[in-house]
């Protein structure tokens, strides 16, 4: 399978403190990424190396075959990225924040507007196409930042956070337009504390923690390697404990034989939480 | 060289987008304040005034013009590249592309120049109605055009390195208020003792200031201010690579 990011020992430092750390990590080409941790965890650090935005402390790191520190040019000729804040110039109108990007990307004249045309179109912008940024929704704000950075067919499409701030209704919206564009062929690697977010559309997912890499898999994968299911328990009405089983029939079992000063909550499916719990003793959104 | 001129073509398009919006707004905050120093400085305190030969305000107009040029290059440059990196946070779009550092820079500082030279040259419309004497030379053009290329490197450079909004505050009251009214603009240097000279040629507005009324008054023209002038320009530009070259650490 073809490797469209690899990472090799990738560390960045601001003097001692370390924002990832020997980050070794390969996205296969045509997949959706998930990379998930808590703020503070290093994604969007890893995403800058990732974009040539900030140079590695050490280690090297490889997006489409091309060293993101000796080749930038070549690194950002086939990427595309929707950062975290909307990277928008809020003073002018959506096609001309899409020129922009597409003159930055040396389209021609003829070639700019019919592009323009069509990923207004493919996100339904069209009528917006005039209005001032400012004057848009969250949500299409953010259609605009995602379609403004597809102007040169990027291969890799870095979302750092992209449905952040959304509501449910909108975000919903985003995966389906994330989804259409993996479809179409892009590779995304997208960074997320969801964790609905990630089993909802990540083929493969990384969980990172205070700088390193602690799960790599599918999710299914990692879910199954905890135990599919999971049972809440609260010990003497203050902690509470996670206990991980292949199936029902043993969560039921382990229910059966607790003593009476331990209450079960709930028996349920494990998901990404539950593995990121595991490994670090924290949930996703603590740190 | 085609590829730099349409990298530094994108890069001013979108600023000229922006100017095109609100190009009355730009242009008459910039014309206010010379004016206003105009009326206040060159008719009313120096009325009557006659300076190395000239009446006061053919002395104080290719100084208010240099100082025009110089807040409106500076400001054009800097302020909205500095709205673009804190505030809307668009300026890594520039360096998420295939443009080179040389294009952003000069394409950032382009911006500066044109909007320096539009109140300039809005100004002097004026001041030749009212100092017909006023000679406009190829040498008084090249001045103006240089100061603006300076003082819009300056911009760029503050708008580059300055942390917040604050920085640019400070910046502009404690060296761009000071270099308005102290850098010959309203006074002639000559009078003044050297030590004081000697600080004073420290501020690229001075030399501004000289070459440009030396051109405009037909006086002998003081090419090492010009060339001092140009220095500044090259320092000025070499600082904003550093600063562009070290917003990736």
């Amino acid at each position: 399978m073809e490797e469209v990011i690899t990472t090799e020992k990738l560390t960045k430092r601001y003097g001692d403190i370390a924002a990832i750390e020997d980050l070794d990590l390969n996205v296969h080409a045509g997949e959706v990424f998930g990379f998930l941790g808590p703020n503070g965890a290093g994604k969007t650090t890893t995403i800058r190396v990732l974009t040539t935005l900030t140079k590695p402390t050490s280690g090297r790191a490889l997006v489409g075959g091309f060293d993101v520190v000796k080749e930038p040019d070549k690194v950002k000729g086939m990427i595309g990225v929707v950062q975290q804040h909307l990277s928008l110039d809020r003073d002018l109108t959506v096609r001309e924040n899409m020129e922009f990007r597409a003159r930055l990307r040396h389209l021609g004249g003829s070639e700019r507007k019919r592009r323009i045309d069509e990923l207004l179109d493919y996100v339904g912008l069209t009528e917006n196409a005039n209005r001032i940024v400012e004057k848009l929704s969250g949500g299409m704000k953010k259609r605009v930042s995602i379609v403004s950075s597809l102007m040169h067919r990027p291969r890799v499409l870095f979302l750092d956070e992209p449905t952040v701030g959304l509501d449910a209704q909108t975000r919903r919206r985003l995966w389906e337009l994330i989804r259409r564009l993996n479809l179409d062929g892009t590779t995304i690697f997208l960074t997320t504390h969801y964790i609905e977010e990630a089993e909802a559309l990540c083929q493969r997912v990384g969980i990172i923690h205070r700088g390193s890499l602690i799960a790599l898999g599918k999710p299914l994968e990692l879910r199954q390697k905890l135990g599919c299911v999971t049972v809440e328990t609260l010990v003497n009405n203050k902690e509470t404990r996670y206990q991980y089983f292949a199936d029902r029939v043993a969560a039921k079992n382990y229910v059966q034989s607790l003593p009476p000063d331990v209450k079960t909550i709930i028996i349920r499916e494990s998901n990404l939480e539950d593995v990121f719990v595991e490994q670090t003793g924290q949930k996703v959104e603590d740190d | 060289m085609f590829s730099v001129f349409r990298d530094i073509y994108s890069v001013l398009w979108v600023d000229l987008r922006f100017l095109r919006r609100h190009w009355l707004r730009t242009l008459a905050t910039s014309v206010v304040n010379p004016i206003l120093y105009l009326v206040a400085f060159g008719y009313g305190l120096g009325q009557g005034i006659s300076f190395e030969g000239f009446s006061y305000l053919a002395f104080v107009m290719p100084g208010i013009i240099a100082l025009t040029a110089m807040n409106s290059s500076y400001g054009g440059a800097g302020l909205k590249l500095h709205v673009d990196r804190l505030f809307y946070k668009c300026f890594e779009e520039y360096l998420l592309s295939p443009i080179s550092l040389f294009s952003l820079a000069v394409g950032k500082a382009l911006i500066g120049v044109v909007r320096g030279l539009i109140a300039s040259v809005a100004l002097l419309v004026v001041g030749v109605v009212i100092l017909p004497t006023l000679i406009v030379s190829p040498l008084f053009v090249l001045v103006l055009v240089s100061s603006c290329f300076v003082f819009a490197f300056l911009g760029v450079l503050v708008g580059l390195v300055a942390k917040s909004h604050q920085d640019m505050g400070t910046f502009g009251t404690l060296v761009i208020l000071p270099m308005t009214f102290l850098s010959g603009t309203f006074f002639s240097l000559s009078q003044l003792p050297e030590a004081a000279k000697a600080v004073l040629y420290v501020l690229p507005l001075t030399h501004s200031s000289e070459s440009l009324r030396a051109a405009a008054l037909g006086q002998p023209f003081p090419w090492l201010s010009f060339l001092a002038l140009l220095v500044f320009g090259l320092v000025f530009f070499a600082g904003c690579m550093v600063a562009l070259k070290r917003t990736s650490v």
